[in-house]
Order: structure tokens, then sequence, then C-alpha cells
């Protein structure tokens, strides 16, 4: 059986009397787009970081390129990339010296660096903003030296967090194709979005209501499943009936 | 440790970036070494004096005018009457009085005890310690003079002659300034890295480090190695401008006085550390960071002896770094002792510099929890 690249059962994690993520069981094969759907609260933020070794489950078992993410979380953290929800770099340094900190941090020296670094700032475009100080670049832009931070050291699993909050449309669409482009080229990437035509560029999706997986599938079966035409439909009456469940 | 050089690179460009807070760790020692160093004098001299001369004779005069060449006693006004005297004293315009009684001469002629009286205003008792002692002094001179006269020997039959070594002139700054860089360099490093660990935290970018493969250990130094330099530059401008300003002397080894600061140094910054893995918001690591110094300043022997504090503080003070460093700091500033006299200090700074880095690396987690 070929390994997984990322395989949850029964992942649980509460927060006092919250459960935040409640027994999700998933599976995602290498190479693929997969999106985590769901509203604010629906528990996506808190499985990824699971999944990061950021926050220890409560119960069930994960793992992460073949790694047990309780046994092993710091073997895990060399695989992945990573780029949080909240903007996670230095505002305060350049494009270029936040390149240079996380190419160091993740063990590229020298010569192997700066290739590496060349190579991820042509493919993302980002040469002519390497000297400007973070914090002064717009949204777009500020995603972009996120997601070449993250993708570095070529990690086999990609973790974004809702990478295209507050960025304009044509910005989107590059960043997706880019997304689509790592994706071909063998990296598993795991996205969580607000934004039903991101949704619909996914391989599969995962739609997630207060902390339960509520359906599985390709953005088709999703809407079939569901018995409405669009995505956006789907996924309003799944959460709907979902809600409607609980009260 | 491969992935601490990036680590201190960032955190070297980042701190360098931050003009203000730079400029604030170097000037602000050099403002409070000024304050402290001219307003702190422990010795009070020239206490505004009142004057009851009851008997105006050439014998009271003579007393008076041993009482005002000590240099303690400044008369600002004779005055007439007691209640007069004591209304100054209370009123405060004279933080001394002294009467010399009608019948003094007649006393001293009979050969009886004369009194004088001196009255003191020990509202605050260190002012009025050197005034109460220099009165004793007068009149235990004046005894040994009248004594000697009397038993026709010029020379007094004991003299304990005193030397004050290493602070002849007696002087605050020379105890004081040493002492003052060890409390700088206590605040000012505690605070920035309890601030340096919170700030990522809250500008959410510890999120995005801790999911790297940087170990505890390499975060927790590279984070504190930059702000070590800044601790020995702070230290080198105290040290500079008290022997400008103040002639407080260097007088043992440079090397060693470096050597065993580094220590401290590092040992200040561990524990502005572990303060940052105990509080959420930069606000909490001001405020304890705050409420270390006081105590700091207390009872390490700063400004106050610890001999004369009870046991328990005494025991206390030797669980503050900063105690042990101003014995090094005093002890080779002052007196120029070397490395065999100061070694348990610097052993016991060690000590603190690793336990406290090892503390604040187990309270640290790499999860967001």
């Amino acid at each position: 059986m070929i390994q997984a690249a990322v395989e949850t059962r029964d992942l649980t994690r509460r927060f006092g009397a919250l459960t935040a993520v409640d027994a999700l069981t998933l599976r995602i094969e290498k190479g693929e787009v997969f999106g985590l759907l769901g509203p604010n609260g629906s528990g996506k933020t808190t499985t990824i970081r699971m999944l990061c070794g950021l926050l220890e489950p409560t119960a069930g078992t994960a793992t992460v390129a073949g790694l047990d993410v309780t046994q092993e979380p710091d073997r895990i953290k060399e695989r992945i990339g990573y780029m949080s929800q909240k903007f996670g770099l230095y505002e305060d340094l350049t494009a270029a010296e936040n390149l240079d900190f996380y190419g160091g941090i993740y063990g590229l020296r020298n010569t192997a660096r700066r290739q590496r670094i060349d190579g991820v700032v042509g493919f993302l475009g980002l040469a002519g903003r390497l000297r400007q100080l973070v914090g002064t670049l717009s949204g777009g832009w500020k995603q972009r030296v996120a997601l070449a931070c993250a993708m570095l050291h070529q990690p086999p699993v990609l973790f974004l967090d809702e990478p295209t909050a507050g960025v304009d449309p044509a910005a989107r669409r590059g960043f997706w194709n880019t997304i689509k482009t790592l994706a071909a080229e063998g990296t598993t990437v795991l996205v969580t979005t607000h934004y039903m035509d991101e949704a619909e560029r996914c391989g599969r999706l995962a739609l997630m209501s207060q902390g339960h997986l509520i359906t599985l599938g390709t953005p088709t079966e999703v809407a079939a499943q569901v018995g409405v035409a669009t995505l956006e439909d789907a996924f309003i009456t799944l959460q709907e009936r979902d809600e409607g469940r609980s009260n | 440790m491969p992935r601490f050089w990036p680590m201190f690179r960032k955190e070297f460009i980042q701190m360098r970036r931050d003009r203000l807070t730079l400029g604030i760790m170097v000037g602000i020692p050099v403002v409070q070494l000024l304050m402290f160093g001219y307003a702190i004098q422990m010795d009070v001299r020239n206490i505004p004096t009142v004057v009851l001369d009851e008997s105006r004779t050439s014998t009271s005069r003579d007393i008076i005018a041993a009482f005002q060449n000590t240099g303690n006693f400044r008369i600002v006004a004779y005055v007439n009457g007691r209640d007069e005297l004591d209304r100054a004293i209370a009123g405060g315009r004279a933080q001394a009085g002294i009467v010399v009684p009608e019948d003094y001469p007649r006393q001293r002629a009979r050969g009886v005890t004369a009194t004088v009286q001196v009255v003191v205003d020990a509202s605050d008792p260190l002012q009025s310690q050197s005034a109460i002692a220099a009165a004793a002094g007068v009149a235990q001179a004046k005894n040994l003079e009248i004594l000697s006269a009397v038993a026709r020997r010029p020379a007094p039959p004991i003299e304990a002659r005193v030397r004050p070594r290493y602070n002849p002139g007696l002087r605050s700054p020379v105890y004081i300034v040493p002492g003052l860089v060890g409390v700088i360099l206590t605040l000012t490093l505690v605070l920035v890295t309890a601030m340096a660990i919170v700030r990522e935290r809250e500008r959410g970018t510890l999120e995005q480090l801790i999911v790297t493969p940087i170990t505890k250990t390499e975060l927790m130094l590279g984070k504190i190695a930059p702000y070590v330099g800044v601790g020995l530059v702070q230290m080198t401008t105290v040290l500079v401008v008290g022997r400008v300003v103040f002639s407080v002397p260097l007088t043992g080894s440079v090397l060693l006085l470096y050597g065993v600061a580094l220590i401290f140094v590092v040992a200040s910054l561990a524990l502005g550390l572990l303060v940052s893995t105990l509080v959420r918001t930069q606000q909490q690591a001001m405020q304890v960071s705050f409420f270390f110094v006081l105590p700091n300043i207390l009872l390490s022997g700063f400004m106050f002896p610890r001999a004369a504090m009870p046991e328990v503080f005494q025991w206390l003070g030797l669980l503050l770094p900063l105690t042990h460093f101003l014995k090094v700091l005093r002890g080779i500033l002052l007196r120029g002792v070397g490395l065999e006299a100061l070694w348990v200090e610097a052993l016991i700074l060690a000590g603190f510099a690793v336990g406290l880095i090892g503390l604040a690396v187990r309270r640290f987690h790499k999860t967001l929890d």
C-alpha cells in the first residue's frame, strides 16, 4: 500500500469543555491539492496545527509523511512547510533577510541556500521585492514571500492556512497556479480556504462544521451528494443541516 | 547547534534596526549614573544649625567653634530662647540646635562634667547620623585635649589609627558607581529579553518559528546572544563615565572584570528568558521585570549594607545574582583583588547562568498550548 502523505484516525482536540476537532478521519494522497473548508470555528486551523506539531492531539492519531505527530514532531517539522493564517514573517526584516533566515533554519548552507533562494525567487517572481522590508509590502506580496519561505527546503507536504486571505483576485489566481505547479511536481498541499472558487480548484475537499467532518470528496461529488448545482449551495445546505442536527 | 547562527544573525539585524531601544539601552545608564552619582550622598555635611548660647563667654564660643569646625554644622542663626530653637527645628529652618547652658564656663572651671546639648532632627536617621557622630566626636576630642593638659601628657595614652583604605575620601560615588553597573545591567537586560520572546508571540512570528526544526535551546541562545554585546557596552559606558566624572578607580584586572561580567550578563539575560516563558503579554513582561528591580536594589547591597539587615534578608539576598556580582565588581574596581579571592562568586554566577538557561529551556514548549 502506498504511504499516504497525511493520514488521521479519530483525531480529536479539546480545549476544556469545547471540542474543537471531533474524531476526524481522513487520508490525503501524495501530490494532491486537498482543500479543507468550513466556517470560522469549524476546526480547520486546529486540525492543521495538530498536523504540524503545534498542538498536541487530545485523542486519536495522525501521521504526516509517514511520521507520527505525537511521537516524532521534530522530524515532521523538517519535512513540512507551513503558512500560518496570521502573517508570520518578520516585518522588520527585508524579504531577502527572511528568506536567508528560514533557509538557514532549514539547514541550507552557502551555495545550496543561495541557489534555492534564487530558484524560489524566480519561481514566485519576487526579484524586485527582495530588498524591501516585508512590513511595507502589500498583502499579496507578503503572502508570496511567506510561501517562498515555506517551500525553500522543498518539503513533501505543504500546509497553507487561508493563504489568500485579503489578497486581490488576480494575485489569488496566480497563487493557485503556483500551488497547482507544486502539486504536479509531487508536493502534497493541504489548503484551508473560505473562497468557493478556490475550493473548486482543489482535487478533493473536506467540509468541516463544528469540529467534525460532514463530507469528503471531489468538488463535483460533494455538490452531487447534496443534490444541488453549485458547491456553494452544497456547502450552505450541509452546514445548515449540521447545525440543525446539533440544535 | 547549527541553527543557532541564523537565529543570532536575525536577532542581531533586528536589534540594530531598533534604534530607539538601542539608544535607550545605552543612554539610560549614563543618565542614571549621573543622577545617582550626584544625588546620593550618604554623608550629610553642613546641616543648618541654630545656636543658643546662654553663656556668651569665650569658653562657650570656643566649644561652639569646635562644632562648626567639624564641617557638619553650618550655623544659620543665633537664637535667644529655648522655644525659639525648638520652633526653628520643628519648622524645618534648622536640622540641629546647639545649646550651651549659662553655667557651662563655671562647670568647666569647677572640674564638674559640663553639659552641652545638641538637638538633632532625627526624622531621617541616615541624615542625622553624621551629625550625631560628629557631635560625640567633638566632645571626645575636647575631653582628650583637656585631660591631656591636666595629666601633663602632651600625647594621649592610646591612639587608634584608622586607615580608610580603598576609598580614603569616604566618597559615596566610589561605592555607588560599581553597584550602579550591576543594577543597570540587571534591569535593562532582564527587561529586554523578557520582551523579546513575548513580542514574537504577540506578533505571530513565534508560530512560524516553532514549526521549523529549530530546537528550544538554539532559539533561546540565539535570542540572547546579541544582547551580550550590548550588556558589555553598557558596563563599559558606566565605568568610563564613572571614572571621568566621579574618579571611580579601576584598580584590578580589566580582563577578569569583563570575564565575570560576561557570566553575569548571560545570567541576567537567562532570567529575562525565564520571565518570558511565564508571561503572555508584553505588558506583563514589563510588570514582572520591574517587580524584580526593587528586591535587587534593596537586598543586593547596592545601597544598603547587607550586614545591617536581619539574617533572613541576608539569605534572601544570596538568591540574587546581583549580590554576588557586586562583590566581584567592588573587589576588582576598588580593592584590586584577583580570581583567588573571587572564584566562589564567579562560580556561583556561572551556576546561575547555566541553571537559569536550563530552566527557561525546560519551561519553553514548542507548541501553541
